[in-house]
């Protein structure tokens, strides 16, 4: 269900690592919760991000949501998709509805995060609650 | 009492259902050391008569019988009939605010179109369904071009409302924020000079008010072309916004704000009112307050809905662009009605008498000795008067003739005293202004039978017009 | 019934337009008189640069055309006139007519602000009487009227606190604010230079003694709290909680949107409140207004007497009255003039109606109502805290969410029969809430028939769930597409 090849954050974001650059999104199980979303606001090319702090929000009707970094970098690219077509995270939000990517400067950052199979289990457990 | 629906027989039955045997029981939770002893001290219950008396009786007590030629961010104009004939439809004045928009249709599109009007006025891209009123307002706008510019400076003109500056003080004094003020040229306008130097600085806005408090219509186009090439935004507030019914629109500002009292609300002894803020459509994620937007519901039928919630604290807490949480929707729609009323020719026939009012005023004015309207720059409906004496003076000998002649500048504006702020508006009569100036005339003449020769001689050469 | 119309569009009253969609060019809704002086060319007289020809797209109707437009509007809303309106916290009470009569009074209504206060003694006595009335009613020992809503009063009861606490020495870093709280309580505390620390409820939905001992450092300013809370229920530990939070040397502010539960039953001063707002729109009947305008007074103990916005109105020498502006202290205006002075005449012609006796009888029938929905409704749905309610009910839509029915659905189906919904989602404490508060203004009859209507959605979401999350079908529009209309906002006419 969740693709193997992502590594996943306690706060619902998943990232993608080549050699040294991430790829960050949110996952289905976030763009689930927060239903139809409108608007994204992203930090712009340049910036820097640090890990476990917010770099954006995202947006439903009814809800605004934190994203944050499991990584600390510079922000080398944002997905200008997003800008007209928010409605893409709830449509494809593991591929084409990727957020950011940043130059990854400690790989031991990425070390913390949860396989698939982890963050499966923890999306079961947070329901249970 | 008369406004509760239940009898006893309805409250026992209720009761009984509640498993409780006293209402007392209701109110167990309540430690009895932290409930009422005793009773309030509140007058005895009154009837409607009675209600209706005392209120009379205050009335009284007013300037009713009085001309007004009060201004200064309150403006007294005729409000057709039936405005109240609409307002006092109960499906408008007792709902509440539209979140159920299927059955909150009447208020969404009367507000969609108040922001319509409200665009049109003030020739911007975007306008909020209203603010609590001109002070709240301009501060809001003032937060709004902080966020967006991400500076930490203002520069406002001092004739912006004194009282505009102060709730502005009181908002950003904890929010680590500088406000300079920038002082008038002999014009009564800005000083573009001083406003040139501050902007030396990095700053977020520069803030001016058009017609300003003098009532002097501000350079808009100058004043843009100054803080633009600063990188600062410009605030215009307008607080008698009639004028945009001859007045070109600030549209080179970023944020137009101000007052829309003058639009069918009464002048109720200062409230309520109704602010606006009006932008350009970049800029709205940015604004505070409500938004009414357009939508489709499953049919395809239009219809209107609160949007961009997320901006507002509902939902956003302690992030949220206000902590405001309410619209002054009633005194909107006072203002939508009577703005549909007026429409394009009425308004403008009405902007142009107050026009022609407050100038002749103006200008009988000018002509008794020992009077001046120091202030060349062009005015609407309001002036600034040099009174022939002392001005205290001048508005009790006014009084005597049941008029309230002005409002005495020494009181916001220590080097303006012996200065009267006169508004004209339409409801003013000329035999009310004829009687006013012959006031000023005889004071005039009993003032300058003290005065030097010299000067009642150059004051009335110098007023042949 | 509309699909059966076809070949024009059906009458307005289905389907409104836009005034501007209505204009006609040489139309107007109004005739000035004559104008008894010279003319003044506005081109001339004002310049070129400043001179405005025309305004674009601006409406051209006529006066039948305003009051019909306006009256098919208003037949699109629901209003407390209209029915019950159980909104929780909102107290959607009886906006009763004497108000608005005496509201327009010529000499209350017309009068300016800057009117020379020896002739405005009638306006300045209904301000210092309406303050002196919710005095007596809060326990408190001063109140000012300028906040123009509660959000207003809220800010400046905190700028209150901040001024009175740097005056000590230090006004100190946070303010706390419980989990359960209106959303414009952290909003108001961000504005004044505070930051929010959240507490959490504890299994009775109220303020945790122990959290609030372990959150209390010495750089908390206050605890901003609503009493009874948003579920309804009393902080039956008030007085602990308030002596705590002076034991540390911070203060205590209340948030009164719920005080139709305790007027003439208990006073915040008596808790230990140092400063509260009142929300003249909801326990003291000014209308709504379809959003506003409201009023927030503040009212304070003496200590913080000197700190209340200026000008504050007193009593003259010569038994009048008077404004004073001499207030050295003052945390500064919040709004312009006064206030929402129309407010307070309303406000007060409300206390007057009821005198004390009227009053108390208002808050018990309150409470019994809300009371009485509660026994009625709670084997239906899930009451996620039991302790005993005040004037208003919180139920959760846990039984229904099995069905993947919510409580909005819930409420879109209320509609169908009737009733203005309650209030959905909040407080945020309680997952999918559906809060209740019928107030005073509600027979039994109508009660009856608003627990009946529940009842009977509850069953139809047990029988055909599906059914329910279409709703509502009653109403002029269905539900509206709000993620587009967020997406691509279109926030004003424009003309094709």
């Amino acid at each position: 269900m969740y693709p193997q090849e992502l590594l996943y954050t306690k706060e619902h974001e998943w990232i993608r690592v080549d050699e040294s650059i991430g790829t960050i999104g949110i996952t289905d199980h976030a763009q689930k919760e927060l239903g139809d979303i409108v608007f994204v606001e992203l930090p712009r090319v340049g910036d820097q991000v640090t890990a476990n702090e917010s770099f954006g929000t995202v947006e439903s009707v009814k809800a605004v949501s934190e994203i944050y970094s499991p990584i600390t970098g510079e922000v080398t690219a944002i997905n200008p998709r997003l800008q007209s077509t928010p409605e893409l995270l709830n449509a494809d939000p593991h591929g084409d509805a990727w957020l950011i990517r940043v130059r990854l400067t400690d790989r031991r950052e990425i070390e913390s995060l949860m396989t698939a199979d982890d963050y499966e289990a923890y999306i079961k457990e947070k329901k249970g609650e | 009492m008369r406004y509760l629906p239940n009898s006893p027989a309805d409250r026992a039955a209720m009761l009984e259902a509640t498993g409780h045997q006293s209402v007392e029981e209701l109110f167990r939770q309540i430690p009895a050391e932290l409930k009422l002893q005793g009773r309030l001290n509140l007058p005895r219950p009154l009837s409607e008569p009675e209600i209706l008396d005392f209120f009379r009786q205050a009335a009284k007590q007013s300037s009713r019988d009085y001309v007004s030629l009060l201004g200064a961010g309150a403006y007294s104009h005729y409000r057709p009939v039936a405005i109240d004939a609409l307002l006092s439809r109960g499906e408008f004045f007792t709902a509440y605010t539209p979140y159920q928009a299927e059955i909150a249709q009447g208020t969404l599109q009367a507000m969609f179109e108040f922001q319509t009007l409200i665009t049109q006025l003030a020739g911007m891209e975007v306008a909020n369904a209203s603010l609590y009123d001109g002070s709240t307002a301009t501060t809001e706008a003032v937060l709004m071009a902080l966020r967006i510019s991400r500076r930490d400076r203002v520069v406002v003109a001092r004739t912006v409302h004194p009282e505009y500056r102060q709730v502005l003080q009181t908002y950003v004094r904890h929010q680590g924020v500088e406000v300079i003020e920038i002082a008038y040229s002999p014009s009564g306008q800005l000083d573009r000079a001083q406003l040139e130097a501050a902007l030396k600085q990095d700053t977020a806005a520069v803030v001016v008010q058009s017609p300003n408090f003098f009532g002097s219509l501000e350079p808009v186009r100058e004043i843009a072309e100054i803080a633009h090439k600063n990188s600062a935004l410009l605030v215009v507030t307008i607080a008698e916004p009639l004028s945009l019914g001859i007045v070109q629109p600030p549209s080179d500002a970023d944020i137009v704000c101000g007052e829309a009292q003058s639009f069918g609300v009464p002048v109720a002894f200062g409230g309520p009112y109704v602010g606006f803020l009006a932008s350009r459509e970049k800029f709205v994620r940015q604004m505070p307050g409500r938004l009414i937007g357009q939508a489709q519901d499953t049919e395809g039928r239009r219809g209107f809905v609160l949007t961009l919630a997320t901006r507002e604290q509902h939902i956003r807490r302690e992030k949220a662009t206000s902590n405001i949480c309410t619209n002054q929707s009633l005194c909107a729609l006072a203002a939508t009605i009577y703005l549909c009323l007026l429409g394009k020719r009425g308004l403008k026939a009405l902007a142009e008498q107050n026009l022609a009012k407050a100038h002749y005023a103006a200008r009988q004015l000018r002509a008794v000795p020992g009077t001046a309207t120091p202030f060349v720059a062009p005015h609407f409906n309001e002036f600034v008067v040099r009174t022939p004496g002392d001005a205290e003076e001048l508005l009790a000998a006014l009084r005597n003739e049941k008029l309230i002649g002005g409002l005495n500048l020494g009181r916001f504006y220590p080097e303006l005293a012996n200065h009267l702020l006169v508004c004209v508006t339409e409801i003013v009569s000329k035999e009310a202004i004829d009687r006013m100036v012959e006031v000023y005339r005889r004071f005039a003449a009993a003032t300058n039978s003290s005065g030097s020769a010299a000067e009642f001689h150059s004051a009335s050469m110098g007023r042949n017009l | 019934m509309e699909n059966r119309i076809r070949y024009a569009r059906p009458h307005v009253t289905r389907n409104e337009d836009l005034i501007f969609e209505r204009t006609s060019p040489g139309k107007s809704g109004v005739e000035l008189p004559p104008l008894d002086v010279p003319v003044v060319p506005a081109e001339e007289s004002l310049g070129r640069e400043f001179f405005r020809p025309d305004i674009k797209g601006f409406p051209e109707v006529s006066e039948l055309d305003v009051i019909r437009h306006f009256t098919r509007l208003s037949t699109w809303n629901y209003g407390v006139d209209t029915g019950l309106y159980p909104l929780g916290s909102c107290t959607m009470k009886y906006n009763p007519r004497v108000n608005e009569v005496v509201a327009r009074l010529e000499g209350l209504a017309t009068d300016h602000p800057y009117t020379p206060e020896s002739l405005a003694q009638g306006c300045l006595r209904i301000l210092h009487e309406t303050a002196r009335c919710l005095a007596e009613i809060t326990g408190m020992d001063a109140v000012s009227l300028q906040p123009a809503a509660g959000a207003q009063g809220e800010l400046t009861g905190i700028l209150m606190i901040r001024a009175c606490l740097a005056e000590r020495g230090n006004p100190r870093q946070y303010i706390l604010v419980p989990d359960s709280a209106h959303g414009t309580n952290p909003a108001s505390v961000t504005i004044s230079g505070y930051e929010v620390r959240n507490i959490k409820s504890n299994a009775q939905g109220c303020i945790d003694l122990a959290e609030l001992d372990r959150a209390l450092t010495d750089e908390v300013a206050g605890l901003m709290l609503t009493n009874p809370n948003t579920l309804g229920v009393f902080e039956v530990q008030i007085r602990e909680i308030a002596d705590l939070v002076h034991a540390r040397g911070g203060l205590v502010y209340m948030d009164g949107a719920n005080m139709n539960a305790l007027v003439g039953i208990a006073r915040p001063a008596d808790f230990g409140v140092d400063v509260m707002h009142l929300n003249l729109h909801k326990t003291f009947t000014t209308p709504h207004g379809g959003g506003g305008p409201g009023s927030g007074p503040v009212a304070v103990k003496k200590f913080l007497e000197p700190f209340l916005p200026t000008p504050t109105v007193e009593n003259a020498a010569d038994g009048g009255y008077r404004l004073n502006f001499d207030r050295p202290k003052t945390i500064g205006r919040v709004r312009s003039f006064y206030g929402n002075f129309g407010m307070a005449v309303r406000a007060l012609a409300y206390i007057l109606a009821n005198g004390y006796e009227g009053l108390r009888q208002t808050t018990e029938d309150a409470v019994l109502n809300a009371n009485y929905v509660r026994k009625r409704l709670e084997d239906v749905f899930d009451l996620p805290y039991d302790a005993p309610s005040m004037h208003e009910c919180v139920f959760s839509d846990k039984r229904q969410a099995a069905r993947g029915v919510r409580t909005m659905d819930i409420a879109k189906r209320l509609i169908d029969y009737g009733f203005h919904p309650y209030t959905t989602a909040f407080p945020l404490i309680v997952s999918g809430a559906l809060m209740i508060e019928p107030t005073e203004s509600a027979s039994k009859t109508e009660l009856d028939e608003f627990v009946e209507a529940l009842r009977s959605v509850a069953q139809e979401i047990e029988e055909d769930p599906q059914f329910v999350l279409k709703a509502p079908y009653t109403t002029r529009i269905t539900r509206l597409d709000e993620a587009t209309a967020a997406r691509k906002p279109i926030l004003r006419w424009k003309p094709a």
